[in-house]
């Protein structure tokens, strides 16, 4: 199986830890895995902005990139459901989202290292609702959740949820610009009901929930972190070579 | 950058958080009650696969189920007209009015009069119009538009119905005990109850192998109103029709429970025929549905039972109330219909959603609403600084070269919307640029290892 890290361009810019992490554990778990050079950013901003045209020259490059690959993986929802989405058939059935590639096709039963800390899970809106992680609450479907599956290997764990569990925390790409005053208060919200579980962490399949939720946190100085599901499944792995 | 008119009344709406916080936990709550209920029903996701399947055969099939709507409806006694506009269905209800000298009127709930604005039209004509629904009667006695189209008046506190009854059905001052104010409303209405000339109803469903208009409510207030008056009027749009009683029932078990989380309305009326010795006449609206039915990426917004589960459910609308859009039904149904309706007026509403598709799986009827918004965006542009942004990126995502100097430019640290020109506002930190060091020193060693 010859397999790419898609890494994904805000991902890069913000936790680029999270790329390494993802490069490690997929190695660990024994992925032949190579991360292509030349990537930039799937089009998923432009599209939802309303601009997919734009987006076109990136989806051809993006394309040709992984084209020879028999699966792309990616650290976050939102970019893999885009180019799930909004990409043209040549890719089908080959993209997975990094969390969804290891719970259904590596399937660990067990992972190394211990992360003695109590989380609060956020199910991201595009991890939930559109890549069909989780069952959304909206749903009455057999109740399932693959990020807690994950976070259940590693040793030490609290993992809980916050009240409302799958509510958008109000990023949305632009809408976090356009809207400031709604996205501000739905991260507000967002924030305090994971603050209210009493955990140390904010864990989500999304950095893109985490950075506007880090932003909310840091600008009260809250006591709260954020940190990638994947930073948290590959936290035995620093010292391995 | 927020310069829709959606963000800037969203902005003021905001800064009364404890309002804020209140509607937001009131609509959640819905939310929540809808969640318990429709978890008690196993074949809940069917029911929702069956009322869409429904929908679209219903409104693949108009010309046959209305006209056999019509012939039912004509043979049990009822007289049909047809209305493609707002103005003939005005004129018509005005005409009809007029007709039977009415000065009195009363009706229940219709989201498709205030679509028509008939109620200024026929206070021009000299009649009196009465909203007998409680909450639209409150709003109506306000002088203000329902904020919400299941709960009328769900921005509006109890204090202030208390001091608003105080002032015209003469309270006692300072009581605003729920109760107490109901039973004043009741007694006011049953007033104009008694004197009115004529009743009229919107309608939830029609029946097309019957030839029934089914209206659903919880106070009784269509019933009663009906019950007396020679005249009666039903009038609905095109898209209420159903095949039969049958179909009805799969929309009828989705309804309450989706609206307001009740397993069915405390009313449930079937009107077929005119009660002896009066008249019953039947309108029959098109109003642009017509052309949403003809829009290829749209037509599925005809599917809509205007349940209201889309707005409980809707983080943005929760959190910016009804009167911050700019059409008449707020939330995600409302953005999109705004959009067929007048786009132009109405392409600020498109900012006003995450695309977190709470709305898509929350709707009874699956209507694809958050898809929807993400294809109107493609068309219509919320602002010009947005094309600037999205050109921006575009530009340097377009080379790596472009990506990759921008980065190892940009030092760890530096902001990264700064770095675009844009504000994240106050209440929150923008990210930052992370030192791309050991990320690069990792690729290096991963590019000799091959």
């Amino acid at each position: 199986m010859k397999a790419a890290l898609f890494i994904p361009c805000y991902v890069r810019a913000v936790a680029p830890q999270v790329i390494e992490a993802s490069y490690k554990l997929l190695r660990h778990l024994g992925v032949d895995v190579v991360i292509p050079e030349g990537q930039t950013c799937c089009g998923q901003p432009m599209g939802n902005a309303g601009y997919e045209d734009e987006a076109e020259a990136l989806k051809e490059h993006f394309v040709s990139l992984f084209k020879d690959y028999d699966v792309i993986v990616g650290p976050s929802s939102s970019c893999v459901s885009f180019v799930r989405e909004h990409y043209p058939a040549a890719l089908e059935g080959r993209v997975w989202e990094i969390c969804e590639f290891i719970h259904d096709v590596l399937k660990p039963e067990a992972l190394p290292g211990s992360f003695p800390h109590k989380v609060s899970l956020h199910n991201s809106c595009h991890a939930t609702r559109l890549m069909g992680m989780a069952a959304p609450s909206e749903l009455n479907i057999p109740y399932f959740n693959k990020l807690k599956d994950l976070l259940g290997l590693i040793d030490g764990i609290d993992l809980v949820e916050p009240e409302r569990p799958d509510e958008c925390c109000g990023f949305g790409g632009l809408f976090s610009v356009e809207e400031s005053g709604v996205s501000i208060k739905m991260g507000q919200d967002k924030v305090r009901r994971h603050l209210e579980t009493g955990a140390e962490y904010i864990a989500a399949a999304d950095s893109s929930c985490l950075m506007h939720q880090g932003g909310i946190i840091s600008a009260k100085k809250l006591p709260l972190k954020t940190i990638h599901i994947i930073e948290i499944l590959a936290c035995g792995l620093n010292e391995e070579k | 950058m927020g310069n829709t008119k959606h963000s800037k009344a969203a902005a003021k709406y905001l800064k009364d958080s404890a309002k804020v916080d209140w509607q937001d936990e009131t609509l959640w709550l819905v939310r929540g009650k809808r969640d318990r209920l429709s978890k008690q029903i196993p074949e809940w996701e069917q029911l929702r696969d069956a009322a869409s399947a429904l929908k679209l055969y219903s409104n693949s099939h108009l010309p046959e189920l209305l006209e056999q709507f019509e012939a039912n409806a004509t043979a049990n006694g009822a007289i049909v007209h047809w209305a493609k506009d707002a103005e003939e269905y005005r004129s018509i209800i005005g005409g009809l009015l007029t007709a039977h000298g009415v000065k009195h009127f009363v009706k229940s709930k219709s989201m498709l009069s205030e679509e028509c604005e008939l109620v200024p039209y026929l206070e021009n004509l000299g009649i009196e119009a009465v909203e007998t629904d409680l909450g639209e009667r409150i709003i109506q006695l306000m002088g203000l538009k329902p904020s919400h189209i299941v709960l009328p008046a769900v921005h509006i506190k109890r204090q202030e119905v208390g001091r608003l009854f105080e002032k015209e059905m003469g309270t006692e001052p300072g009581n605003c005990d729920p109760t107490y104010l109901t039973h004043a409303a009741r007694r006011n209405l049953r007033e104009k109850f008694l004197g009115a000339d004529a009743a009229m109803t919107g309608a939830n469903f029609a029946v097309a192998s019957t030839g029934e208009v089914v209206v659903c409510t919880n106070e009784g207030n269509a019933d009663m109103g009906t019950s007396i008056p020679k005249l009666q009027i039903a009038a609905f749009g095109i898209d209420k029709i159903v095949p039969d009683r049958e179909s009805l029932g799969v929309f009828t078990r989705l309804l309450a429970r989706t609206a307001t989380g009740q397993p069915v309305t405390t009313y449930t009326t079937h009107y077929s025929a005119p009660r002896e010795g009066s008249e019953f006449h039947i309108i029959i609206v098109d109003n642009g549905r017509s052309r949403i039915l003809a829009d290829r990426e749209h037509f599925k917004l005809l599917n809509c039972i205007r349940c209201g589960g889309c707005m409980n459910t809707c983080p943005v609308y929760r959190r910016s109330g009804g009167y911050s859009y700019s059409h008449f039904i707020p939330g995600p149904v409302g953005i999109n219909l705004g959009m067929e309706s007048d786009p132009e007026r109405h392409k600020g509403n498109l900012a006003a959603c995450t695309l977190c598709h709470s709305c898509s799986m929350v709707c009874p009827a699956k209507v694809d609403l958050a898809d929807q918004i993400y294809r109107w965006r493609q068309q219509w542009h919320s602002s010009a600084t947005k094309k600037a942004v999205s050109d921006g990126m575009s530009l340097v995502m377009g080379s790596p070269w472009m990506l990759n100097t921008g980065l190892s430019v940009a030092p760890g640290g530096m902001k990264v919307l700064s770095a675009l020109g844009l504000d994240w506002g106050k209440g929150r930190q923008m990210p930052q640029f992370a030192s791309q060091k050991s990320l690069n020193k990792m690729m290096k060693e991963e590019k000799d290892e091959q």
